[in-house]
């Protein structure tokens, strides 16, 4: 068994650990602290799989940006802890069944289906994590700089978006 | 060396946890978070295959799918915060009419 696998598990299991813990924690303060690790656990894998700069993106736009935002509205509205009302007594099972049943059908699929060939290759040297980083920015910028430009529209979008949802509303006539 | 089908079967494992806890959580945030659960799940097994094709497509496609889910976020909490303004809840089954 070589370091990489040894590496590979332990991590997984740290993630589906704190996913199920996001799932399973009655405190919504927990949850998002949990996720946290979660986004950090993944952004280790990318490391792992040669990908330096979604990693550092990972854990400053997911773990940082996003779950502070979430933090935030969670203290803002409260809802550390919501009052449990009555659920269909059914749903749990059948969600139970359902889940299982498309995990079962993704892994088979994707194993069956999508065929992928061979092992991930060991993790770039830093010299070479570097040419890496170089060579994505040049196939980012040009190849894909279209798509670029529309997400700092889509970006501009949403913050107009959310500021036009929580401002507050003024009567005209009053 | 790990086989790139380990990495396929953590990502359908994460996104069936996401997939769990939109179905049994009743708390609107704790949906949100299943579904960026789910997101990254996809962003993960895109990495993966990205790696194993050796090209970088796959992860400037994770690029943008982060933008996206930034920009989402954003839009998401303030209609939840909007929610709650008018409900005092945030749990989903008290959702159910569309006019507030």
């Amino acid at each position: 068994m070589t370091l990489d696998l040894i590496l590979f598990l332990i991590l997984s299991l740290i993630a589906i650990a704190t996913a199920l813990g996001m799932l399973l924690s009655r405190n919504a303060i927990y949850s998002a602290l949990f996720l946290v690790l979660n986004f950090t656990t993944v952004a280790v894998f990318y490391l792992l799989l040669g990908a330096p700069f979604i990693a550092m993106a990972q854990i400053t736009v997911y773990a940082g940006a996003i779950m502070v935002l979430f933090l935030f509205v969670i203290m803002l509205l409260g809802a550390e802890s919501l009052p449990k009302a009555e659920v269909l007594p059914w749903q749990k099972p059948l969600a139970g069944i359902l889940s299982v049943a498309l995990a079962l059908e993704a892994t088979f699929l994707f194993i069956t289906r999508a065929r992928p060939a061979g092992n991930i290759v060991a993790p770039a040297e830093t010299a070479n994590m570097m040419d890496s980083l170089r060579e994505m920015s040049m196939m980012l910028f040009n190849q894909y700089l279209l798509p670029f430009e529309v997400t700092s529209v889509l970006l501009l979008v949403a913050m107009v978006g959310a500021i036009v949802l929580t401002r507050r509303e003024r009567r005209v006539h009053q | 060396m790990v086989p790139i089908n380990y990495y396929i079967i953590l990502s359908a494992i994460l996104f069936t946890l996401g997939v769990v806890g939109v179905l049994i959580r009743r708390n609107a945030l704790i949906i949100f978070m299943s579904v960026e659960l789910m997101l990254n799940a996809a962003n993960l097994a895109m990495v993966a295959f990205s790696s194993v094709i050796q090209s970088f497509s796959g992860q400037i496609f994770v690029f943008f799918v982060i933008a996206v889910a930034a920009a989402e976020v954003a839009v998401g909490l303030a209609l939840i915060v909007e929610i709650f303004k008018t409900k005092r809840s945030i749990d989903v089954d008290q959702m159910s009419s569309l006019k507030g």
